[in-house]
């Protein structure tokens, strides 16, 4: 695959980023669930926060695969790094972007692309995970709003959002014909973020259960049609899976790099252990998956900039690259001994920020179930 | 019975201190001599010196019932009741066994070995920690990495490099109280999981020991250690078997309670055949560990079929972990829900008391002789 040279110079200017200024505070953030308060500031400067969102909105007029690679980067800062990014200028900015009136747009993107103001996506419940249509969360029209009462849980950056779209029934009758999409903002009467939830990994990531008590959302904030959310949903899963993919590459990216320096620096029994078939059978796995993952993942992105059923495509690449980013983690630990068991040494958090990319934005099984549904139809 | 014991004692005491005592990486204190008092910290040992007279089977089950609270808790336990206290008492001369055994199984001392280093892992035997002979004492120095029990034991089996009488380099095993002179535990580790298990650093600087307490034959040291290997590797499987079945039991509950597109998760084939993949590794790990258990009372040499039990149990451990977080969706990954606990956990046994990777490697030994 031939990466434009554009593309290649935005990958190089995140990649110097995340080293120079991500790296350095990952054990930080992680152990202390510690969000850097100015890194959204900081990649709006650097224009990577509506990397598919044209210039006249603040955004770089790119494609899916720029988004990729940078999400791909960030995450070898970690795996919170990219789910945070990702929320915002995936699940929310570009949804927005997608299906958003030019009243819309106008208002929320430019200070979603200059990092002033973060996004988040609402869709998941106490009762509606995989069953995401399954959402309780209802929406009523009162004259010149929508009253909404319901809670949604998973939320990324809830804690620190100000723009959420948010999933709800607009008609209880009609099943999935029955799910309007909103644009909520913090600032709304009746929203409240009501507590902060603490991860195995992704730490840094900051997640919240988020309440709507009569939550009065103005009537021209509904996204794209009444009771015609679900196409809203739809239409950006694609994007979705692949940006989970990403994730999950920098993340093993990020451990098998680790793995391959240790293994070499590491002497036991008088030579480095690099030296050993086992852990050179290891490496090799681990090179041979990434590879298979990231060509994978980079050629769905590709085609997602054009065709617009890429469903068991996708599935499949962040699927693939999920778990191969989890069996790769495990094995970054297992080849740094003791140490990697110890929250000093990176790969640990690797492997704990790994496994959520197997559940969050569909989980392995729906994934499966998606790819054979398509391919029985 | 002893297992009915451990077991309730695990659910009433245990079980509601375990979210704390990961979150917090807290050893409660009482712990060592409330299972003093349950008698459960020298199931091996003769009743002579405390213990129960027990059989290795019986260490396993009790470290397969307190696996189910943890690998932190499995661990600590088997780093005093096996790793040293066993030891000890097979290798130790009557002096040694009256001084230390008592108060070890009566939990009023806590009991650590001390080998592995810094530099020296898997290559156990290219420790450097120095033992040197000086009149009535042994003076060591050097470093010992990754030990568990070390920031609260008393009483530390530790092996270092004593010089053979044709100037060879030989090992040597020690009885090394906390209160000698140049003992310091330099610092606590803090690990991904396992958390309640203090683990530490211990520095050697000019550690006085004193002549009686070399355990076995000065340079005799590796069979000191290779005795005590068989056993080891099961006891680390039981722990393995009681973590992979709290995931699993948590994992059985949460599908059928946990409904999506009204119906109980359970009901779909994909959960299935999950609980069923999980069940049937589990069976074949648990019968493989009891069976080499049983016969290590009995058999001095079963390196590989130790090893294999120790290996698949482990590994299979993670895996069931893995997938009862799976199971458990988002819910599984919060910390709040014990499964991710239990994930964070296992890892640790396919690492500890032999890699994976060792292990086989030992295994494939013994077949090619």
């Amino acid at each position: 695959m031939v990466i434009s040279e554009e593309h290649l110079l935005i990958r190089e200017t995140v990649r110097r980023f995340t080293e120079k200024e991500i790296m350095p505070l990952a054990e930080k953030m992680d152990r202390e669930h510690w969000w850097p308060e100015d890194f959204f500031r900081k990649w709006g400067e650097l224009g990577i926060l509506g990397p598919t969102i044209s210039e006249e909105y603040g955004g770089i007029g790119s494609d899916p695969l720029a988004q990729v690679l940078i999400i791909e980067e960030l995450s070898k800062g970690g795996g919170g790094v990219g789910l945070t990014y990702g929320s915002h200028a995936n699940l929310c900015a570009h949804n927005l972007y997608k299906n958003g009136n030019e009243t819309q747009r106008r208002k929320y993107l430019p200070s979603l692309c200059s990092g002033e103001k973060v996004g988040a996506l609402a869709i998941t419940e106490p009762g509606a995970g995989s069953d995401a249509v399954g959402i309780q969360t209802s929406a009523v029209r009162e004259g010149d709003y929508y009253r909404l009462n319901g809670t949604k849980m998973f939320i990324t950056n809830a804690p620190i959002a100000e723009v959420m779209i948010v999933y709800a029934k607009t008609d209880k009758e009609k099943g999935s014909h029955g799910i309007t999409a909103f644009i909520v903002e913090s600032a709304c009467p009746g929203y409240s973020v009501s507590r902060k939830l603490e991860k195995m990994g992704c730490s840094c990531s900051p997640t919240g259960e988020v309440v709507f008590e009569d939550c009065l959302v103005p009537a021209e904030n509904v996204l794209g049609q009444v009771n015609r959310g679900v196409a809203v949903m739809m239409s950006g899963l694609d994007i979705e899976r692949i940006i989970v993919a990403g994730i999950a590459l920098g993340v093993a990216e990020a451990a098998f790099g680790a793995s391959l320096k240790y293994s070499k620096e590491r002497v036991q029994f008088g030579e480095p252990i690099a030296n050993f078939q086992l852990i050179q059978a290891k490496l090799a796995d681990m090179y041979t998956n990434i590879e298979a993952a990231r060509l994978l993942t980079y050629d769905v992105a590709v085609r997602t900039a054009t065709e617009h059923r890429l469903r068991k495509e996708s599935a499949a690449a962040v699927l693939f690259t999920a778990e191969m980013g989890t069996k790769v983690c495990l094995e970054a630990v297992q080849i740094h001994g003791g140490y990697g068991y110890m929250l000093e040494f990176p790969v640990n958090r690797c492997f704990r920020d790994a496994k959520v990319m197997e559940i969050g934005a569909g989980t392995s099984e729906i994934r499966r179930l998606l790819i054979a549904r398509e391919l029985l139809q | 019975m002893i297992r009915e014991t451990v077991r309730r004692f695990t659910e009433k005491e245990l079980l509601p201190l375990a979210e704390k005592m990961d979150r917090e990486s807290w050893w409660p204190d009482d712990l060592f001599p409330k299972w003093g008092e349950l008698g459960i910290l020298g199931p091996t040992i003769p009743e002579e010196f405390g213990g129960l007279g027990a059989d290795p089977l019986t260490q396993v089950l009790i470290s397969e019932e307190l696996g189910r609270a943890g690998v932190g808790v499995g661990i600590s336990y088997i780093a005093h009741a096996n790793l040293c206290a066993h030891n000890l008492c097979e290798n130790g001369n009557d002096f040694q066994r009256q001084k230390y055994l008592p108060p070890m199984c009566a939990g009023e001392k806590i009991g650590a070995l001390g080998l592995t280093e810094p530099g020296a892992g898997s290559d156990a035997m290219g420790l450097q920690t120095r033992a040197v002979r000086a009149g009535d004492y042994y003076r060591l120095n050097g470093t010992k990495m990754f030990i568990t029990n070390a920031p609260i034991a008393s009483v530390m089996l530790v092996y270092a490099k004593t010089q053979a009488e044709d100037g060879r380099q030989a090992v040597s095993a020690f009885i090394v109280e906390s209160g000698f002179q140049g003992f310091s535990v330099s610092r606590e580790l803090e690990k991904m999981g396992a958390k309640c298990s203090p683990t530490g650093e211990v520095v050697f600087e000019d550690c006085l020991v004193p002549v009686e307490n070399l355990l076995g034959r000065e340079n005799h040291g590796v069979a000191v250690m290779m005795a005590g290997l068989d056993i080891e590797r099961v006891v680390v499987a039981g722990i393995a078997l009681g973590v992979a079945q709290a995931a699993f039991e948590a994992s059985l509950k949460y599908s059928t309670e946990r409904q999506q597109f009204g119906r109980p998760i359970a009901d779909f084939q994909l959960i299935q055949a999950k609980l069923a993949d999980m069940y049937t590794n589990m069976e074949a790990a648990r019968l493989l560990t009891y069976d080499v258990a049983v016969r290590t009372a009995t058999e001095k040499r079963l390196r590989k079929e130790s090893a294999a039990a120790v290996l698949f149990s482990a590994e299979m451990a993670t895996k069931v972990c893995l997938e009862a977080v799976q199971i458990h969706g988002g819910y599984g990954y919060m910390l709040e829900f014990p499964v991710n606990r239990y994930l964070r956990d296992i890892k640790l046994l396919e690492i500890g008391a032999g890699t994976s990777e060792v292990r086989r490697l030992l295994i494939a030994q013994e077949l090619l002789k």
